[in-house]
C-alpha cells in the first residue's frame, strides 16, 4: 500500500533544507489551501453533474446531453453563467448579515472537507480528536443559514431558516451517537486510528449489527442535515420557493449551491471513512493472498469508490420520497431516530464489554 | 327552457330559508348576476327587469331542482339581501356579482372586489357600462385592502355601515402566489401564520381575469365556443360539450349517436388527461420528482391521440354545435385500445413510488378534512365533494351522452381528507377506462356532424346546461332574447368553490399541509377567474 507521507515529507524536507521552516510551512498551508479548493470545485462540479444524470435517469430522462459529448461541459457551463450573473442586495436587508452568511456556510463546509483522509498518509487535519472536530465544523454551517434566512428580510427565508436550524440542530444529535457508536468500538477519535482499526475487516463486518444498525441511522441524519430530500423543507421548492437562499443571487446563491452538494459529499465520505473503511482495501482476516491482491489497488481509488457509492444511496433516496413535513421531521428524529442510536450506542458498548465483535 | 320563479327581494331570504330548511335544498348549484335593464313601456307583464341573480338549487337528497330569480330596479344603490349565511358558497359568488354587477348585498361580511382592480371604475357586466371608457391602463401597483364593508340592515329598515378586518396589523401575513410553484397558475393566498400554524387564508382572484363572460356577449354563439377551451383547460373537451349541448337543446337540434359516442370517448380520455396530470402536480408539490414525470410520460401518449383527431393539444377547439369538427382519425380507435391497455400494464408503477409510500400517506391522512356538509355547502363538486362522501357526479345525477347506457360505479370515499381526495382520482382513471373500453369497440356509422344554418339564433329563454368536467360540475347559463348573441352566458366555475374551501380545509393545519390541500383539490386558475 503506497503511502502518501512519503511525499509529504519529502516536500517538507526539502523545504526545510532550503528556507526556515516557519516559510516552509507557510508554502505548504497556501500549496494545500489551493488544492483543497481545487478539489473541492472538482468534486462539486463531478457532483452535480452526477446528480442530473442519476435523476434523469430515474425519471426516465436522458439528463442534460447538448454541452459536450453526453452533457458533461454542461457543469462548467452552469458555473460560468453563475459567475457572471449580477449579485444584487436586497433593499431592506441587514447587509453585512446578508453577505457574511454564504461565507459562513462554505467555510464550514471547507473544515469538514479538510478532515477527510483521501489515501494512506494523505490526510490535511488528522488529530486525536477528529471527529469531534468534524462534528463541531459541520455545526457552523448552520449558523450561516440562520443568518441568510434572518438577513434577507424575507418570510420565505425566514421560515426555511427556522425549519433549518431545528432540523440541523435535532440531527445532529443521531449523527452524533451514530458516529459514537464507531468511536466505542474503535477506541480512538482520530480517523486514522478508526481506519486503522479496520485492516482486517470494515467496521460495518466486525461491528455487525449495531454497526449496521449506526450506518443507517447515520445515512439518514446526514442526509437530514445536509438539507437533501426527502429531508429538503428549509428550501421546500413548493412551499417556500427557495427557502433561506430565496434572495440569493450569483455566487453567494452558488456558495450555498456547492455547500449543499460537497456536504452531501461529505456526508457519505465521513460514512465511508468510518464504517466501510475508508482508503482502507477490502481486507478479510486470514485470506493474505486475496489481501494481497487488493492491496494493488490505490486508496484514493478505494475512498472515493465508497463516498461516491454511498453518494448514489442518498440520491436514490432523494429521487424516490416525497418530503416531510417539520412535525413529522421533528417527531421522527426525536422519538425514533434519537432513541434507536442511543439504545443502539448501549447495545455497541455491552458487545465491546463482552467482546462479541470480530 | 326551464321555468324561473320570480321572487320580491324582500320575500328572498323568507322563501330562501324555507327552501333550505323544509325542501331541504342544500346545495346552490350557480348563482348569476343578471341585468334585465330598465323598465320600458312595450314590456309585457311580468317581466323582469332591473339588476338581479338567479339562482339555481338542488337537494341533496332527493335530487329535486329549483331555480329562482329576483331583481331591483334601483341602479344606483342596488341592494339586495345576501344568502350567503345560508349557503357558504354564496359569499365568494356574492363578491363576483357585486364585482361585475355593483349589487351590494345586505348581511354580507365581505364586499370587496374579487377580480378586478379595487380601483376599477364602474361594474363591467351592466349593459349601460362602457369599461374601457373611464378605465384607462393603470401602471401602478394595485394596493391590498384588509379592510370591508359589512352592510347591516337594522329592524327597522334602517341601514349601518360596519367596518370588518381581514388582517390586523400584528399578523404575520405571507404571500403565497401570485407567483408560486404550488398554486398551479396565478393565484394568490394570503396566509395568516402562527409559527407554521394557518390561522386564516384569504384567497386573491383575478390576476388572469379575461372577462370571458363580458365578451361571450358580444359573440355569435359558434364563436362563443373557442373560449371555452380557455376556461379549465384540463377540462377543454367537458367545457365545450356543456356549451354545445346547451345550445343543441335551447335551438332543438338532434346529433347523431356516432357524435354522442366521439363526445362520450373524449371526454373520457380528457379526464385521464386531468387525472394523470392532478397525480403529477400533487407528487411534485409534495417532493416526489420522480413521480411527476410518470404521471407526464403517460399523459403525453393521451395528448398525441388528441392531436391526430383534433389537431389541437391543449386547446382542441373539438366539439360544435351539432358534432364535432372532423370525423376521428382512422388510427383513433386502435390507438386508444392500446393506451388502454398500456396504461392498465404501468398504473401500479404509480401506486409503488406514491401512493404506497410512508411519507406520502402522512402527509396526506387526515390533512385538509372536509366534512360532506361542508363540501355541499360550499358546492366544491368533483373529487372533492365524492372523496367526502358527497353522490355528486352529474353523469349520474342527470345523465347526458352516452353515461346512461354504460356501466360505471362512481366513486365514494367517505374521509373527506386528502389522501381519500387522492385515491377518488386515482380510481376515476380506472372507471373512465371502463367506460372507454364499453364504447370504443361499438363507435356507430353516422354523420359525424348535423348540418346546421349559418347564423344560429337560440330561442328567447334561460338554459341551463352541466355536465361532470374533470373537477366537478360545470355548469352553462344561458339566457337567450332571440338573437344571434346571446344575452347573458354564464359559466357556473368548477374551480371557485374549491378555491374558497380552502381556508376551512387548512385552518389549524401547517403551512406546508396548504400545499397539499391546495394539490389534492386540484382547482384550475383560469377556470376560476374565467
Amino acid at each position: 500500500m503506497f503511502d502518501f507521507s512519503i511525499v509529504t515529507n519529502w516536500v517538507h524536507s526539502t523545504l526545510t533544507s532550503v528556507m526556515p521552516e516557519g516559510w516552509a510551512v507557510l508554502i505548504e498551508c497556501v500549496v494545500i489551501a489551493v488544492w483543497i479548493i481545487t478539489l473541492y470545485a472538482l468534486l462539486a462540479i463531478a457532483l452535480i453533474y452526477m446528480e442530473r444524470k442519476v435523476c434523469g435517469f430515474f425519471q426516465c430522462r436522458l439528463g442534460p446531453n447538448r454541452v459536450g459529448k453526453w452533457g458533461c461541459f454542461q457543469v462548467f457551463a452552469d458555473v460560468l453563467k453563475m459567475l457572471t450573473k449580477e449579485i444584487f442586495n436586497p433593499k431592506n436587508a441587514d447587509q453585512f448579515l446578508y453577505n457574511l452568511a454564504p461565507f459562513l456556510v462554505i467555510i464550514a463546509s471547507f473544515l469538514t472537507f479538510s478532515c477527510l483522509p483521501i489515501n494512506k498518509g494523505a490526510s490535511i487535519l488528522d488529530f486525536n480528536v477528529g471527529v469531534f472536530f468534524l462534528l463541531a465544523a459541520s455545526s457552523i454551517g448552520v449558523l450561516g443559514i440562520l443568518l441568510a434566512g434572518w438577513g434577507s428580510n424575507n418570510k420565505y427565508s425566514l421560515i426555511g431558516a427556522m425549519r433549518s436550524g431545528a432540523q440541523i440542530v435535532s440531527y445532529e444529535l443521531s449523527a452524533g451517537l451514530s458516529i459514537m457508536t464507531a468511536v466505542v468500538l474503535t477506541g480512538t477519535m482520530s480517523f486514522s486510528g478508526i481506519i486503522e482499526y479496520q485492516a482486517d475487516g470494515w467496521l460495518i463486518f466486525k461491528g455487525h449489527i449495531p454497526a449496521i444498525i449506526a450506518f443507517l441511522t447515520y445515512l439518514v441524519a446526514g442526509n437530514a442535515e445536509c438539507n437533501r430530500g426527502p429531508f429538503d423543507l428549509p428550501e421546500a421548492e413548493s412551499e417556500l420557493t427557495a427557502g433561506y437562499h430565496t434572495e440569493y443571487s450569483g455566487m453567494h446563491f452558488g456558495f450555498f449551491y456547492l455547500a449543499e452538494y460537497l456536504n452531501m459529499f461529505i456526508i457519505a465520505a465521513v460514512a465511508a471513512t468510518i464504517f466501510l473503511g475508508g482508503w482502507m482495501p477490502l481486507h478479510i482476516g486470514g485470506l493474505d493472498g486475496f489481501n494481497a491482491v487488493m492491496d494493488f489497488i490505490p486508496g484514493v481509488v478505494w475512498f472515493f469508490a465508497k463516498a461516491f457509492f454511498v453518494v448514489f444511496l442518498l440520491m436514490w433516496i432523494k429521487w424516490t420520497f416525497p418530503r416531510l413535513r417539520i412535525d413529522q421531521l421533528l417527531s421522527f428524529e426525536w422519538k425514533y431516530l434519537m432513541p434507536i442510536c442511543m439504545a443502539n450506542l448501549l447495545l455497541m458498548t455491552l458487545m465491546v464489554v463482552f467482546g462479541l465483535h470480530f | 327552457m326551464e321555468e324561473i320563479k320570480y321572487i320580491e327581494p324582500a320575500a328572498l331570504r323568507d322563501e330562501m330559508l324555507r327552501l333550505r330548511n323544509e325542501e331541504k335544498m342544500d346545495f346552490l348549484e350557480s348563482l348569476t348576476g343578471m341585468d334585465w335593464g330598465v323598465p320600458t313601456e312595450g314590456d309585457a307583464p311580468g317581466t323582469v327587469r332591473g339588476l338581479g341573480i338567479v339562482y339555481h338549487l338542488e337537494s341533496t337528497e332527493t335530487h329535486e331542482r329549483v331555480a329562482l330569480e329576483t331583481s331591483t330596479l334601483d341602479r344606483e344603490h342596488p341592494e339586495l339581501p345576501t344568502v350567503s349565511d345560508i349557503w357558504k358558497t354564496a359569499k365568494i359568488n356574492e363578491r363576483e356579482v357585486y364585482d361585475f354587477y355593483g349589487i351590494i348585498f345586505i348581511g354580507h361580511t365581505d364586499m370587496r372586489r374579487i377580480y378586478l382592480r379595487n380601483d376599477w371604475v364602474g361594474y363591467p357586466l351592466r349593459k349601460d357600462d362602457d369599461p374601457e371608457k373611464e378605465n384607462p391602463l393603470r401602471m401602478d401597483n394595485e394596493e391590498t385592502v384588509d379592510e370591508t364593508i359589512e352592510i347591516e340592515l337594522g329592524a327597522d329598515g334602517t341601514i349601518k355601515n360596519k367596518k370588518d378586518l381581514i388582517f390586523g396589523d400584528e399578523e404575520y401575513v405571507v404571500n403565497i402566489g401570485p407567483q408560486h410553484p404550488a398554486t398551479h397558475g396565478v393565484l394568490r393566498f394570503r396566509v395568516s401564520l402562527e409559527g407554521e400554524m394557518i390561522k386564516k387564508i384569504d384567497p386573491i382572484l383575478g390576476y388572469i381575469h379575461r372577462g370571458i363572460e363580458k365578451m361571450n356577449e358580444s359573440l355569435t354563439y359558434p364563436q362563443t365556443l373557442a373560449l371555452t377551451d380557455r376556461l379549465d383547460y384540463l377540462a377543454a373537451m367537458q367545457n365545450r360539450h356543456a356549451l354545445c349541448m346547451c345550445i343543441e337543446k335551447a335551438v332543438g337540434i338532434e346529433i347523431s349517436e356516432r357524435t354522442q359516442y366521439i363526445r362520450t370517448i373524449m371526454d373520457e380520455l380528457q379526464r385521464i388527461d386531468s387525472h394523470l396530470l392532478y397525480y403529477s402536480c400533487l407528487a411534485m408539490d409534495l417532493g416526489a420528482l420522480t413521480a411527476f414525470f410518470y404521471g407526464f410520460r403517460d399523459r403525453e401518449k393521451i395528448l398525441d391521440i388528441f392531436e391526430e383527431t383534433c389537431g389541437g393539444r391543449l386547446t382542441l377547439n373539438y366539439n360544435m354545435i351539432g358534432g364535432v369538427q372532423s370525423d376521428i382519425h382512422p388510427n383513433f380507435v386502435k390507438r386508444v385500445k392500446d393506451f388502454i391497455k398500456y396504461l392498465r400494464g404501468v398504473i401500479h408503477e404509480y401506486h409503488d413510488i406514491f401512493t404506497g409510500n410512508i411519507i406520502a400517506q402522512n402527509r396526506m391522512k387526515g390533512v385538509g378534512v372536509l366534512s360532506r356538509e361542508d363540501v355541499i355547502s360550499y358546492g366544491a363538486t368533483g373529487g372533492t365533494g365524492r372523496a367526502s362522501g358527497w353522490h355528486c357526479d352529474v353523469r349520474k345525477r342527470m345523465p347526458y351522452a352516452m353515461y346512461d347506457k354504460v356501466n360505471f360505479k362512481e366513486i365514494i370515499y367517505t374521509e373527506g381528507d386528502s389522501f381519500a381526495r387522492y385515491m377518488v382520482r386515482m380510481d376515476e382513471i380506472m372507471e373512465s377506462m371502463n367506460i372507454i373500453e364499453q364504447l370504443i369497440d361499438n363507435i356507430p356509422e353516422g354523420e359525424y356532424k348535423v348540418k346546421t344554418k349559418p347564423i344560429i339564433k337560440v330561442p328567447e329563454g334561460q338554459y341551463y346546461q352541466a355536465v361532470e368536467a374533470s373537477r366537478g360540475e360545470f355548469g352553462v347559463f344561458l339566457e337567450s332574447h332571440g338573437d344571434k348573441y346571446p344575452y347573458r352566458l354564464h359559466y357556473r366555475s368548477t374551480g371557485l368553490p374549491l378555491a374558497d374551501i380552502v381556508d376551512t380545509a387548512c385552518r389549524g393545519e401547517k403551512i406546508a399541509d396548504l400545499i397539499t390541500v391546495g394539490g389534492t383539490l386540484d382547482y384550475v386558475v383560469p377556470d376560476i377567474d374565467r
